[in-house]
């Protein structure tokens, strides 16, 4: 199990060859670095994998050193192997090293190719801190790491100041998340006196339901987590986010990072179990979250942004399952989401790689026969997503709505909406650019070519995974075979205990999301496909607000961007300049109003006057000294 | 002995500078600086937490006042020496590309102050401690007034009254607490042993407090200080800040906790409360300003408040977490002030909307500047995160209400700095950055070790916790009675 140490060591020994020697190595050598490092950290999550399992799958913890000193206790840097982790690891460093392969090839004419690969590294490394953590504040040391690398490669090409905005912007909407993930530690460590999950989780254990405590803790980490998963009202800068080189949008803000959420509140199940309210607030904003995000991506026209949108209503999805305490269909759908939507990303690199950086959906289509490897990968991308079946979403996304329908028809009415949505706009991201005739420029059209095979292996093995990903949780009970699905022979302690749910009413809310999900398809068919629509810039009635992303940057700039920094300006010129200092300007004056003493201070005397000081204090104390002891 | 002899060897160092001609001032200053250095070293691997008074020297000194030449090093004590001696041979590498005019007298001063401030944080006597308190009051005065920029002399002179007002006040504190001392003593132990009625602590509390508040300083006692960081030449600023604000911090919890424990404790939630507003009142000026040095004054005030509220939280965190954040501190700060420097002196300029695009220019540069960044915003696994979080723990422990407050610096502390990285250093070159040139050697020389240092303590501050431990242990024994 020591073994377990050197999985996030590969990528920081990456990070640093690549980060101090980058300069020096040739291209083809800082992608070996970069790529192999995280290969070798994907090939001993397996063997661990292996170990734990025939180790007759004992959660083990491996410490490394001894950090902090908190209260009484002494907080060590260490690790913790459970099949909750070894799954998340295996995600990070698998999707993860494909990604690394694939941008070999997406930013062979980069200058920065090393910094770019040194920076991927470090971020590989931060995430599997958060995802191997044993202690909450090594999860918080992955969790602060993942974001600022975020940062460094939202803003990489950082001569774009719209870039910079972004990656800054990206950074502090964390932050203000972080802030509720660090006092709900506070509380957590006051009431506990640990951060240590397995104590944490066992000292929980005694407490009653909806003990205040525990719904403080509950909600300032999901204020934490809405922040890094991008939900209301924290997600604004998810799309923002997509200025980063694309398999950046891929690896951090599909796959790996924006999930981090979600999986803090898998880990720390038990409290939230203790918490129905907070249970009520996380089913709502995702919910919320999925349905306005949902309706964004509907109307946008940049390949990414439509994307971007997607994954932050996926996200609402998945918290919409977490709320109703379905954790392991969670995870479910995060596993298979992280194969589609990696595999969705990178096929529209491949797209805007061979459409010389155009984004813009209206200026493409017909990229059918140039691009065949990325059309059949990004077309099962597409029906993963849409919940065709059998593809991975399929079983995905109907096992967690037959959990939430379990628990709330209005939520899965939202969450049945929402996936209709998401049919439709993936096909209609489909059409638009596959589909029909070319409309880009002739200069475009003459560039356009098959992305390299560096680019188009990852995506077919990322749609081998996509197609057959399902596999993780086949629902055999349907057809009369009992225990036959993975996760849930994996992850006994994620069950969701409530779910009663019949065996006939699961397939009719199976055939009901077919039904819909294939109904939005042929809807977006007949729009961009056969009428050959195109989205234009004059919208009217509700698509203002759906284009006008609900508007909510223009309301934060100005319900709290703008008053603080009038704040800072009104403090600084009334308080500072006005108020404070010439009071203490005034006693100044008042001091120094008499004798000449200004004047030696100004000639340089002031040495002798503070030793002055010095002797008359002595002199003092000598008198003081004569009169009390005479 | 080893005390004495750190306390000594600056003041040799200085002494022996005047028999140094041109460039040979600069290298003997470095190589008499780096001496202490690495005697403190040495005296921190010595160290033994167990052993009380392991470097104490105790020598009477005027009996018949009470008044001995005592010191001695605690944890507390050591960890300040170790960033004192470690900033003073880098405050004077950082002037090896600049010229300063009359280097004799600027070197020999900066040496001079070294030892006053040593001695402050050594001292075990509290006369000694007013007279070393003063001492360094001399050289960062001279230093301010002739080194400084065009406005020197008005804001000099400013900052020289605005301390001496709160050195008077601790000096009657001082004489008073002399006088109620059954035997008429100014060592340390006699000091703590008294045990003054409550009404008594509490006015002597707030002469102490406001001595020690304004060199720190704390809100609204800080009026001084943007306006002296501004104009001081970049050595001055940062013995100032990364140093000798150190002495007001160091004052409260040697000086003022123990000695009026029920003062501290019944003004607690008034200096915790100033603190805080302190904090959010400079981040939000920090915010706004567009000098590049005056943002970082107003952002250091935002972090020492936060280091007051945890000392007067009164729990071993908010101890802990003082500690080790006025070493981070210290070092974090002086790294950027450097950073303000190379802007300057490359460009002519601090106005941050002048400068950008130099991250292209000088990747070096960018990445030091980045790495010192990260400690000033508290990541994880760098310095600053070690101590903003145990501060920030235990000011929660006081009030969690407060805490949520004081957390603000979390965000606010992202927004200004990196607002300033990226007004400064991304984007595309201006005309004052076009010619921007990476660091030289010494400037390396500089930067380097101080991003090692952030990330060192970041990643393993465990042989910290370890010295300064038993310090705080002390300490709070004497408040929670």
């Amino acid at each position: 199990m020591k073994l377990a140490l050197l999985i996030p060591v590969l990528p920081l020994i990456g990070f640093i060859i690549n980060g101090l020697f980058g300069k020096n190595l040739s291209k083809s050598s800082s992608g070996l670095i970069g790529s192999g490092t995280i290969l070798g950290a994907f090939i001993c999550t397996a063997v661990v994998f292996v170990q734990f399992i025939n180790a007759g799958s004992v959660a083990t913890e491996v410490t490394a050193f001894d950090w902090l000193v908190i209260g009484d206790t002494t907080l060590s840097f260490s690790f913790y192997v459970d099949q909750l982790s070894l799954i998340m690891m295996s995600l990070v460093t698998g999707v993860g090293f494909l990604i690394h392969v694939y941008s070999i090839g997406y930013m062979h004419d980069d200058e920065n190719f090393s910094r770019f690969f040194a920076y991927l590294n470090l971020f590989i490394f931060f995430m599997l801190l958060l995802v191997m953590a044993d202690n909450f504040l090594v999860l918080f040391t992955g969790w602060e790491g993942v974001g600022f690398c975020s940062y460094l490669l939202i803003g990489f090409w950082y001569k774009t100041p719209a870039y910079n905005d972004a990656a800054k912007k990206a950074f502090i909407m964390n932050r203000i998340g972080d802030l509720g993930f660090i006092l709900g530690l506070f509380v957590m460590f006051s009431e506990f006196g640990s951060l240590q999950y397995t104590e944490v989780f066992a000292n929980a254990a005694q407490y009653s339901e909806s003990n205040p405590a525990i719904l403080a803790i509950t909600i300032l980490l999901f204020i934490g987590a809405c922040g890094k998963s991008a939900q209301l009202p924290l997600f604004t800068w998810l799309p923002d986010a997509m200025a980063g080189p694309t398999p950046v949008s891929a690896l951090i803000h599909a796959a790996t990072m924006v999930t981090a959420g979600i999986y803090l509140i898998v880990r720390s199940h038990v409290l939230f179990d203790l918490a129905p309210e907070t249970m009520w607030i996380i089913a709502s904003v995702g919910a919320l979250t999925a349905l306005v995000a949902a309706t964004i991506a509907a109307v946008q026209n940049d390949i990414k942004k439509v994307l971007a949108y997607s994954t932050v209503s996926q996200l609402g999805l998945i918290f919409i399952a977490l709320g109703v305490g379905a954790y392991q269909s969670a995870m479910f759908h995060l596993l298979t989401h992280a194969f589609f939507k990696a595999l969705l990303f990178l096929g529209a690199g491949s797209v805007i790689h061979a459409m010389s950086g155009e984004q813009d959906m209206r200026k493409m289509g017909g990229l059918k026969k140039i691009l065949p490897i990325t059309h059949i990968t990004f077309i099962i991308g597409c029906l993963a997503i849409s919940g065709i079946p059998f593809f991975s979403g399929f079983f995905s996304k109907d096992e967690m709505l037959a959990h939430v329908y379990n628990d709330s028809i209005c939520l899965w009415v939202i969450a049945s909406a929402t996936s209709a949505l998401t049919a439709f706009y993936m096909f209609r991201l489909y059409f638009l650019t596959f589909s029909n005739g070319f409309r880009g420029s002739e200069q475009q059209k003459h560039h356009l070519h098959e992305s390299p095979s560096s680019m188009t292996t990852p995506l077919i093995i990322l749609a081998v995974l996509a197609a057959f990903g399902g596999g993780l949780g086949l629902p055999m009970e349907l057809i009369g075979i009992e225990h036959a699905h993975f996760l849930e022979n994996f992850l006994p302690d994620l069950e969701d205990a409530n779910f009663e749910l019949s065996h006939q009413s699961e397939i009719f809310l199976m055939m009901g999301a077919v039904a819909l999900a294939v109904g939005a398809w042929l809807l977006a068919k007949k729009i961009y496909k056969e009428k050959q629509t195109l989205p234009s810039d004059n919208v009217t009635g509700i698509q203002k607000l759906f284009v006008g992303k609900y508007f909510l940057d223009e309301v934060y700039e100005k319900i709290i961007i703008r008053p603080f920094q009038l704040l800072g300006n009104a403090l600084y010129i009334f308080m500072e300049e006005r108020l404070i200092d010439p009071i203490v300007n005034a006693f100044g004056t008042l001091a120094v109003a008499k004798g000449n003493f200004v004047k030696q201070l100004q000639q340089g005397n002031t040495g002798f006057y503070i030793f002055g000081i010095v002797t008359g204090v002595v002199v003092i104390l000598i008198a003081n000294y004569l009169i009390w002891f005479r | 002995m080893m005390t004495l002899l750190l306390i000594l060897l600056p003041l040799l160092g200085a002494l022996s500078l005047f028999v140094m001609k041109g460039d040979a001032i600069k290298k003997a200053a470095f190589a008499t600086a780096l001496i202490p250095f690495v005697l403190a070293i040495g005296a921190w691997v010595n160290f033994d937490a167990a052993q009380i008074g392991q470097y104490a020297l105790n020598q009477a000194w005027i009996p018949s006042l009470g008044i001995s030449f005592s010191v001695d090093m605690d944890g507390l004590s050591l960890l300040l020496v170790l960033l004192t001696t470690f900033l003073t041979p880098l405050i004077i590498l950082s002037t090896f590309d600049r010229n300063y005019k009359n280097p004799l007298a600027f070197y020999a001063l900066i040496l001079v102050m070294e030892m006053a401030l040593i001695g402050v944080f050594v001292a075990r006597d509290a006369f000694l401690f007013y007279i070393f308190w003063e001492l360094a009051l001399i050289p960062i005065y001279f230093i301010s007034l002739l080194w400084g920029g065009e406005n020197a002399r008005p804001i000099t002179f400013k900052f020289f009254l605005y301390t001496l007002a709160g050195s008077l006040l601790m000096l009657f504190a001082i004489i008073y607490l002399y006088l109620q001392t059954p035997t008429h003593s100014f060592a340390i132990d006699a000091f703590y042993n008294l045990e003054l009625p409550a009404e008594t602590q509490t006015w002597i509390f707030w002469m102490l407090f406001i001595a020690f508040a304004i060199k720190i300083p704390v809100f609204p006692f800080h009026t001084w200080q943007p306006a002296t960081y501004r104009e001081n030449s970049t050595s001055g600023t940062m013995l100032l800040a990364g140093i000798m604000l150190k002495m007001g911090l160091f004052g409260l919890i040697r000086w003022l906790l123990p000695v009026v424990p029920q003062g501290c404790i019944d003004s607690a939630n008034t200096v915790v409360i100033l603190a805080t507003i302190g904090i959010v009142y400079a981040s939000a000026i920090a915010i706004v300003q567009k000098d590049f040095k005056k943002l970082l004054a107003y952002s250091s005030i935002a972090h020492v408040g936060l280091i007051t509220a945890g000392i007067f939280s009164f729990t071993d965190n908010g101890l802990r977490g003082a500690s080790l954040q006025m070493l981070s501190h210290g070092v974090n700060v002086v790294g950027l002030f450097f950073v303000a420097d190379i802007f300057l002196h490359r460009t002519k300029t601090l106005e941050m909307k002048e400068l950008g695009g130099i991250r292209s220019k000088a990747p070096w540069f960018a990445t030091l500047f980045m790495i010192i960044l990260l400690g000033s915003v508290a990541l994880p696994l760098t310095n600053g995160f070690v101590g903003e979080f145990l501060l920030l723990i235990g000011v929660f422990e006081f009030s969690d209400v407060i805490a949520a407050v004081c957390g603000l610096t979390v965000i606010l502390g992202a927004v200004y700095m990196l607002m300033a990285y990226q007004k400064t250093m991304l984007g595309e070159t201006s005309a004052a950055t076009n010619n921007f040139t990476d660091l030289t050697f010494n400037e390396k020389a500089v930067l380097v070790p101080i991003a090692i240092v952030v990330i060192l303590t970041g990643v393993y501050p465990k042989p910290l916790f370890e010295l300064i431990e038993p310090s705080v242990q002390h300490i709070l024994s004497f408040i929670n009675i």
